[in-house]
């Protein structure tokens, strides 16, 4: 335990230090900020943070294995890990450790966002619902995407190959409802479990589209559900744990 | 403190050390002698807990180390040989992080980091970021992070490639200071340097200890002895024999027994000796004056590369200060 915080400390610092923290959250808010304000701006709009979301999910897909790609990629690249894994810390207590790090520095980006709720309540009477259940549900769907990048981190010595194959993953399982609305019973209704929530329908401006099908459109809507809490901790908890079997197996090569 | 035990490791079907064995014992400076792509980084990996052997077993201190990795780890400091640092850190910070990551508590960390970093002479340095240091002081902050913990046995992998010859000379000093207190065990591939720091060699080549043996020894091995492959018409063996001993840069001369040669000297009527020689004295050139002299048949007479020889060839036996 007392390893995960170590390691998960140094790392936020490392974060903070370097401007990477800074670029992304600056980019993560400006696009966002598009979203919520264009769902905002009509003369009869609703006074929610539906378009934030659909912003935020759409573009963690790109932005949570920017932040998890240097993670491990680097630790193998300058030979770092070959410390670590000589020093008596466990594999899981790394991965849990960096997994951690990257998700406070996207806790504080989603903290920044908190501006656009005070905006709604300055200029309108929003719905408190739907708010609570919507960052709930991104602080889930944060860390689901940010462990899928880790462990695309963890495949390669490569920054850039851990970037492409985690926003690959997430495309991946984000494209799953184009196939599953052209196939039929069982076959779509596995596919359909496995969405991961965000949807390209975002870019259309009067919607502002989460995958129907997908495990986000209830936190969005304000209804919390059993099954999509689970949905995201199982995405996380399996892929923190394919990171450390990478891990482990990098020993045997 | 190490000792391994018929270790071999392979990557894919390729062993890259094969059958291992050897111990040593609390307080030793061992030197690891081998041409590069020996198996020294290997065996080192396999001692530090880094990669697990495929057979037979490795106990540091003793813990085994793979069923008891973490108390080994606890007891090892280590150097890799590409001596990786988080760049972006002031050394301080970085050797604090280390000891945490060891398991030390602050109290300890705050005592240690000054004295350890006084040890490696990195006084002027202790708020400088690790990227922006010379290769010289980077390798003395991987000396730093690898003592911190107070841990009884020391691996460093090749501590002195790559650094300029004084920073050398200077490294060379803090490694002898502190194998006084460490079992420690260096790899390198320079003769002169194994020899200045170490009581005993232990020489690897193709994923082989090939020698085990004080340096001197395998110097004197090394120097004093060359070997020839001598054949004869036209006399007896006894007469050959006892004709070299009398020459006085031969150290031995006797029958040679390997089969082959046995069989080629029956089928040709011929005698095969051995001749060890002392180096550097025209051995060849004598024995052929003197053979031609006493009127025999020289069918044959070819130095002989010796074992260790062949693969003192490929290490540096020289160095070079640029």
């Amino acid at each position: 335990m007392r390893y995960i915080w170590l390691i998960a400390n140094k790392e936020v610092r490392t974060y903070f230090a370097s401007p990477m923290a800074y670029v992304v959250s600056a980019a993560f808010l400006a696009i966002t900020g598009f979203f919520f304000v264009a769902s905002v701006s009509d003369a009869f709009s609703e006074a929610s943070i539906r378009g934030f979301l659909a912003g935020a999910v759409f573009f963690m897909i790109f932005m949570s294995p920017a932040i998890t790609m240097r993670l491990l990629a680097e630790e193998q690249k300058i030979g770092t890990l070959e410390l670590l894994l000589t020093s008596p810390v466990r594999e899981y207590e790394i991965v849990l450790g960096k997994f951690f790090a990257a998700f406070i520095t996207m806790l504080a980006m989603l903290v920044l966002s908190l501006y656009f709720v005070i905006i709604l309540f300055v200029y309108g009477i929003p719905d408190v619902g739907p708010i609570l259940t919507g960052y709930l549900g991104l602080v889930l769907y944060a860390a689901a995407t940010l462990a899928i990048g880790l462990f695309a981190s963890a495949l390669s010595p490569n920054q850039i190959v851990g970037l492409v194959v985690g926003s690959g993953l997430l495309t991946g399982l984000t494209i799953i409802d184009f196939v599953s609305e052209r196939v039929q019973g069982i076959g779509a209704e596995i596919l359909d479990a496995l969405q991961l929530g965000a949807s390209f329908s975002v870019f259309d401006l009067d919607s502002f589209g989460v995958a129907e099908a997908g495990h986000f459109a209830d936190f969005a809507r304000g209804i919390l559900s059993v099954g999509d809490v689970v949905y995201y901790l199982s995405i996380t908890a399996v892929f923190l744990m394919l990171t450390v079997i990478t891990l482990e197996t990098r020993r045997w090569r | 403190m190490i000792k391994l035990e018929h270790m071999s490791k392979y990557y894919g079907p390729y062993p890259a050390v094969l059958d291992v064995s050897f111990e040593v014992l609390k307080g030793e400076i061992v030197g690891f002698l081998g041409p590069n792509g020996a198996g020294k980084t290997t065996t080192m990996r396999v001692l530090t807990g880094f990669t697990p052997p495929t057979h037979g077993d490795a106990v540091v201190a003793g813990y085994n180390v793979v069923s008891h990795s973490l108390d080994a780890r606890r007891h090892i400091g280590y150097l890799p040989e590409t001596v990786p640092l988080y760049y972006d850190m002031t050394v301080t910070d970085f050797l604090s992080y280390m000891g945490m990551l060891r398991g030390m508590n602050s109290d300890w960390i705050k005592d240690r980091v000054p004295k350890v970093i006084d040890t490696v002479r990195l006084g002027d340095y202790r708020n400088a970021l690790v990227g922006k240091l010379s290769k010289g002081y980077r390798q003395r902050t991987g000396i730093a992070q690898a003592i911190l913990h107070e841990p009884d046995v020391l691996i460093l992998d090749e501590p002195t490639i790559g650094i300029d010859p004084i920073q050398v000379v200077e490294t060379r000093e803090l490694i002898s200071e502190l194998g006084e207190d460490h079992t420690l065990l260096l790899s390198s591939h320079i003769l002169p340097e194994v020899s200045m720091i170490c009581r005993r060699v232990l020489v690897i080549h193709d994923g082989r200890i090939v020698a085990d043996d004080r340096p001197d020894n395998l110097s004197e091995r090394l120097q004093h002895s060359e070997r020839i492959e001598l054949t004869i018409r036209g006399a007896e063996p006894r007469e050959i024999i006892a004709e070299m001993r009398q020459l006085p840069m031969v150290v031995d001369s006797r029958r040679d027994n390997r089969a082959e040669s046995v069989a080629k000297s029956e089928r040709e009527g011929t005698t095969s000796l051995i001749v060890d020689a002392r180096p550097n004295a025209q051995a060849t050139e004598i024995i052929a004056n003197k053979v031609i002299e006493r009127g025999w048949g020289l069918v044959n007479l070819t130095p002989l590369p010796l074992t260790l020889e062949e693969i003192f060839l490929e290490l540096t036996t020289e160095e070079d200060l640029g």
